[in-house]
């Protein structure tokens, strides 16, 4: 038995940007997080990874803050500053969906490496908005993994039919790699989240 | 490819002590809150650290909104220090932990573009701030009461006095956002967002005027602690968790 209770959870509500995002949104303080998790030397393939949030109505959400944790591309986490300052790899990312057209959002790092033997490669996301009173946690994983994907412990748990809501989908563009990634709050494809 | 340390376990979300994600009073909520059921995953295979930061990556007045985005004079308002000690639900401190913050004015108006309420914005008051705990999980901040504000909820909607947080803990997992609202406010009753959290844990969303913490001619004191999801006690706890 716990001596205290968890303090609750709040909504971000719609004006975090200039306290979480004021880089990204152009306001005047320093972003402690960006949407920029690999500097050009990182090692490993430098990838986007973008999508939308999208509302039990089908409309993209505007004021969603999507943050994202994931290991390098050899499949170690960030653990001290001293590792981002040697590495140019941050390990987390914080995007707003409110600058990007569409309401994306976009971040720009190095595809991660599994992290252990048997499991799939992914990135751990964490979703909060106006009109979220608790923030959801998701994964990505990868559509060009279909094999280690086939074997991951955590995406093996989820239904068959929903694993599709984890997956992100490759594209090569003129301008590299990019995996789309759409997170339904709702609806028969509603993403999956968990309680971790 | 290499092993990362496993994390202890934490102990699970509390749902007894948060809001319901599809709350009927608070209307953004029922097209945004997740309908199906959350999936758990084993603890074990959740590597959930919290992002990496120092102390270092912060400016020495980032704590201090009555001075930290000044332009030409001082912001107006009742000057306060916010205070408190950020801890898990054993009581243990989380140290050298982020503290972010942001919130209104004092006249209820935020600088982000997108608020439109008609009251005026303050040259010398940006509203956002944030700081470290200490070893003993303390943080504090000096910043300017925040003024009630309206908004599109439901006719006459207003939101009480409150100063957004945003804290990670130790871990990704314990991350938390919250509102601290003010003691005494009579909007308390009347808002969706407090209300939805549950009677038994929404008081903990409101911070206590401290005389102690009050700095003659200068500013008055709220303390509002922090309780975040934090490693289970017990070897016992860890292996139920993990099995």
């Amino acid at each position: 038995m716990r001596q205290l209770l968890q303090t609750p959870s709040q909504t971000v509500g719609p004006f975090f940007a200039y306290g979480l995002t004021p880089t990204q949104y152009a306001y005047d303080f320093k972003s402690l997080f960006t949407p920029v998790l690999a500097q050009p030397q990182v090692s490993g393939e430098h990838i986007v990874i973008t999508g939308q949030v999208i509302d039990g109505a089908g409309n993209t959400i505007h004021d969603a803050i999507v943050e994202i944790s994931h290991a390098d591309a050899a499949g170690q986490f960030v653990r001290t500053p001293a590792d981002v300052a040697s590495s140019g790899f941050t390990g987390f990312g914080r995007c707003g969906t409110g600058t990007f057209a569409a309401h994306h959002y976009v971040f720009n790092t190095v595809k991660p490496g599994p992290v252990a033997d048997g499991q799939a490669p992914y990135v751990t996301v964490c979703i909060t908005a106006r009109g979220m009173l608790v923030h959801n946690f998701t994964r990505i994983y990868f559509d060009d993994e279909a094999t280690a994907n086939a074997k991951d412990p955590v995406l093996s748990s989820v239904p068959a039919e929903r694993r599709a809501t984890l997956i992100a989908k490759r594209e090569v563009t003129g301008s590299g790699v990019v995996y789309r990634f759409d997170i339904r709050m709702q609806g028969d494809d509603e993403t999956v989240f968990f309680d971790c | 490819m290499a092993a990362s340390p496993t994390p202890p376990a934490l102990s699970p979300r509390d749902w007894s002590a948060h809001p319901d994600p599809l709350y009927p009073g608070y209307k953004s909520t029922l097209l945004r809150g997740p309908k199906k059921p959350l999936l758990p995953i084993k603890q074990a295979l959740a590597d959930m650290a919290a992002p990496v930061y120092g102390a270092d990556d912060l400016g020495p007045l980032d704590h201090d909104l009555t001075r930290n985005c000044i332009k030409n004079g001082e912001p107006l308002g009742e000057r306060i220090v916010v205070t408190g000690r950020v801890s898990d639900e054993d009581g243990r401190p989380v140290k050298n932990t982020l503290v972010e913050i942001w919130q209104a004015n004092a006249a209820g108006r935020y600088v982000h573009k997108a608020d439109q309420h008609n009251a005026p914005l303050d040259p010398n008051f940006l509203g956002a701030g944030r700081c470290m705990t200490d070893a003993d999980g303390r943080y504090r901040f000096l910043s300017i009461k925040p003024g009630a504000y309206p908004w599109g909820n439901h006719p006459n909607a207003w939101r009480p006095n409150h100063i957004h947080l945003s804290l990670f803990g130790e871990y990704f997992a314990s991350r938390l956002v919250t509102q601290m609202y003010f003691p005494g406010d009579p909007l308390l009753p009347l808002d969706p967002m407090y209300m939805g959290a549950p009677e038994k844990s929404r008081d903990l969303m409101v911070s206590r005027f401290s005389l102690d913490v009050t700095e003659p001619d200068f500013a008055l004191g709220y303390v509002f602690d922090i309780v975040l999801r934090g490693p289970l006690a017990t070897r016992f706890e860890q292996e139920l968790v993990r099995k």
